[in-house]
């Protein structure tokens, strides 16, 4: 194994060119960028003969996207934030058409006030979309996480476009040593594709993406709900396989010194190194604190969450996200969908700092159950 | 059953989509009246009236034009 020290922009990239998709339609967009640059210059150099679009938006960028997914061929893109936001009608097109895109998002905040740090808003807000949304916590994890997602994407029984997240800046354009797996074991892991229930071929003539009146719409959105929520079976699978053939494990979640914990945190992406620190602190002075990271957001995993954080008896939700007058996300979701008291808890919004000193604030207040949402590291002065 | 995706993999399906399901009101040509003047088979929108003067109830949604143009009041909107 020969590790590089690359950024997860990078490793994003690498991961296109081990999968090697025909059609790459992107527009740039910081922080995502670097990504698309570094796609333009393996199509310039020839390392993948993918057919590259330089496309005039990113409404553009992921219509051309489900347009090549519809020929039958894989596809990939990228964007993050007001990109995100402006592919927001195709999103949900791609998904309910059952196009096996993959598209990386860098997590950027939504204007206004105009931003171009992290959180996770964007992302979060396309949750109901239908795609399955993974959040890596490194480089490594997003370069594994793209081939997954293709795998799993692209399977007949789920059939519909996976986004992987990786945190603005923090890991967009900081550097962490990455293994870029050999071209052999990932054509074992990720077979071509091969579509068969919708296409355009002039052999095979067929309609997509027509009217469809009341009689047939609730189905076809069932049919979704069947597919998103059978998903989780087959990312099982894949993930078994992927660790078989790369020896790297991943799950839907991951559990750090959380098994025996009175206190758990439960967070996405980037901020659980921070976290994980901030735990062995608290192990080191005898407290039972945990960490659970949610790994796949959607499909939900909601057994798998629940198993992990029933026996705390604190629990704090941390959400780089606000659904207004309710709460974080990721908080609410837990809370509605199992037996458990957890205290929510708004950070990091529009690249604000998160800081050890900030979890640990936090791990005090979980403590106290309170239903009310608290807002952390807010500049007191300027309220 | 809805195919995945909702593709459509037969040519002509907009046929089985019998848009007379949206019609609330419903015209009733009295073929005493016609004077076979073909404004109804003309305006109708849906090409819903043939050369007999006959009505295609499962395509015809209702707007009531060839009521409107016919020059005898040979056609009635009723209630369905």
């Amino acid at each position: 194994m020969v590790l590089k020290v690359m950024s997860a922009n990078q490793a994003i990239a690498e991961a296109v060119k081990l999968a090697n998709p025909n059609v790459i339609p992107v527009y740039p967009i910081t922080p995502q960028t670097t990504i698309s640059e570094y796609l333009a210059k393996f199509v310039a150099d020839g390392d993948i003969s993918a057919e590259y679009i330089r496309v005039e938006s990113e409404h553009s960028a992921i219509s051309a996207a489900l347009g090549a997914s519809g020929t039958g061929v894989r596809v990939f893109t990228a964007t993050s934030s007001q990109g995100l936001a402006l592919m927001h009608e195709i999103i949900f097109a791609a998904a309910g058409l059952r196009a096996p895109i993959v598209m990386a998002d860098a997590n950027r905040a939504l204007s206004a006030p105009l931003s171009i740090w992290n959180d996770q808003q964007d992302s979060i807000s396309e949750r109901d979309s239908g795609w399955m949304q993974v959040y890596a916590e490194n480089g490594q994890e997003a370069l594994d996480s793209i081939l997954i997602a293709y795998r799993v994407s692209e399977d007949h029984s789920v059939l519909l476009p996976s986004m992987v997240c990786i945190d603005g800046f923090i890991l967009t354009h900081t550097v962490d040593p990455v293994d870029v797996p050999g071209k052999g074991d990932v054509d074992k892991f990720l077979p071509p594709y091969k579509p068969d229930h919708a296409y355009l071929d002039p052999k095979r003539p067929m309609s997509i993406g027509t009217f469809t009146d009341p009689n047939y719409y609730m189905e076809a959105r069932h049919d979704m709900e069947l597919a998103l929520v059978g998903a989780k079976d087959v990312i099982a699978k894949a993930n078994a396989e992927f660790a078989e053939i790369f020896g790297r494990t991943y799950d839907f979640i991951e559990k750090y010194r959380s098994d025996d914990a009175d206190t758990i945190i439960v967070a996405m992406g980037s901020i659980c190194s921070t976290i994980k620190d901030v735990v062995d602190e608290h192990r080191d002075n005898g407290e039972k604190v945990g960490l659970v990271r949610v790994r796949v957001f959607r499909p939900f995993p909601t057994k798998e969450i629940y198993e992990a954080i029933k026996g705390a008896s604190n629990i704090g939700v941390l959400d780089k996200n606000i659904s207004f007058s309710v709460g974080g996300v990721l908080h609410n979701e837990i809370n509605a969908k199992m037996d458990v008291k957890a205290n929510g808890f708004i950070v990091g919004l529009g690249g604000r700092d998160i800081k050890p000193t900030h979890i640990s604030e936090i791990i005090e207040k979980t403590k106290n159950t309170t239903k009310t949402t608290q807002w952390i590291g807010l500049n007191k002065e300027e309220l | 059953m809805v195919s995945i995706g909702a593709a459509v993999k037969e040519p002509g399906s907009t046929r089985k989509n019998k848009t007379g399901s949206w019609r609330t009101f419903k015209p009733i040509l009295d073929k005493e009246k016609c004077i076979e003047c073909e404004n109804c088979i003309m305006f109708c929108p849906e090409g819903c009236i043939n050369k007999d003067y006959d009505i295609d109830y499962d395509y015809c949604k209702g707007c009531g034009i060839c009521a409107e143009e016919c020059p005898v009041k040979a056609i009635k909107m009723e209630r369905e």
